[in-house]
């Protein structure tokens, strides 16, 4: 799902701070960025590989980038999509990111203008936390207990 | 004989991106089970070798001809691989395979999104009847009758 909004955001940073060291994931937006060199899609792999090297990360409030940046404990900037500008259908990246910056696990721009200025602390941004491999253990013991029945006690 | 009864076959489905990240997490923690993935996107495969992985289409909910071909792939696997138990993180692939999977006298699990912390996913609200486990990550949207809360995938 293309976020032209974001990139447009970066873009304009970009050329501003003279930043020429930024790669974007962009999807197939209609705004391809001026400032900086962008592909439509990586692979998972390719995706890992570009967040390990990174100094910072900046993205949607989406789950599936907050986790890829904590797992490393790499600074995160998120802006996250809206509802009234046709990105999402309703607003719950708003209070995804609320609740992440809230923890200090990231940092939350809520326009664009605040995306500018904060993309300038980023790197300097150090997570509350890190986070591991698997989800909580009263979640895993839940669902095991569920599939596994009975079974896993006497194994 | 091995007296110790194994859970049989786990279904894990999601759709791509958030959906995926988070049922790997629920997965990696139940590794011992024999699992059988079914997702979206080809490249996910590298991240469960040498488990089964099933590819499917992606279709949201407004396009009715690719949902109608998503849901018919997964009742073919649903045929194949006859699960005793489906995992889902959503959206759509897991609407559909709670479905198949009560039809077809499997347990089912639904864990909703940790997105979705203002309210229920709306493939949550429509897929919750036909979960024997309904899980939510956020303890202010457990309720009776509804969604239980025992942890996130954080």
């Amino acid at each position: 799902m293309p976020f032209d909004r974001l990139i447009r955001a970066v873009d304009e940073w970009a050329r501003i701070s003279g930043r020429g060291d930024v790669f974007a994931q962009i999807g197939d937006g209609k705004y391809w960025p001026s400032w900086f060199q962008a592909v439509p899609f990586l692979t998972p792999r390719q995706f890992q590989e570009r967040i390990e090297s990174a100094s910072g990360v900046i993205g949607h409030a989406g789950t599936g980038t907050i986790i890829a940046a904590l797992r490393l404990r790499k600074p995160l900037l998120v802006l996250p999509r809206l509802a009234a500008r046709g990105e999402t259908r309703n607003d719950h990246q708003v209070a995804t990111a609320r609740y992440f910056a809230g923890r200090g696990y990231l940092l939350a721009a809520y326009c664009e203008e605040q995306l500018r200025s904060r993309i300038d602390k980023l790197e300097q941004f150090r997570p509350s936390a890190s986070l591991g491999e698997v989800g909580s253990p009263q979640l895993i013991q839940r669902i095991r207990s569920f599939a596994f029945g009975d079974a896993d006690k006497a194994a | 004989m091995n007296m110790i009864r194994r859970p049989g076959k786990i279904l894990a489905v999601a759709s791509g991106g958030g959906h995926w990240v988070e049922l790997l997490r629920v997965m990696r923690g139940i590794e011992d089970a024999d699992v059988v993935y079914v997702t979206v996107q080809r490249d996910y495969r590298h991240e469960v070798e040498g488990r089964r992985f099933h590819l499917i289409n992606d279709a949201t909910r407004w396009n009715k001809v690719a949902a109608a071909l998503m849901a018919f792939r997964v009742l073919l696997i649903f045929l194949w691989e006859r699960p005793d138990v489906v995992i889902t993180t959503g959206a759509a692939p897991g609407y559909f395979a709670l479905r198949f999977g009560r039809w077809l006298g499997a347990r089912t699990v639904w864990i909703d999104s940790i997105a979705n912390a203002e309210e229920l996913s709306l493939s949550g609200q429509m897929a919750g009847r036909y979960a024997d486990l309904w899980l939510t990550q956020w303890s202010h949207l457990a309720r009776e009758g509804g969604p239980e809360y025992a942890g996130a995938v954080l």
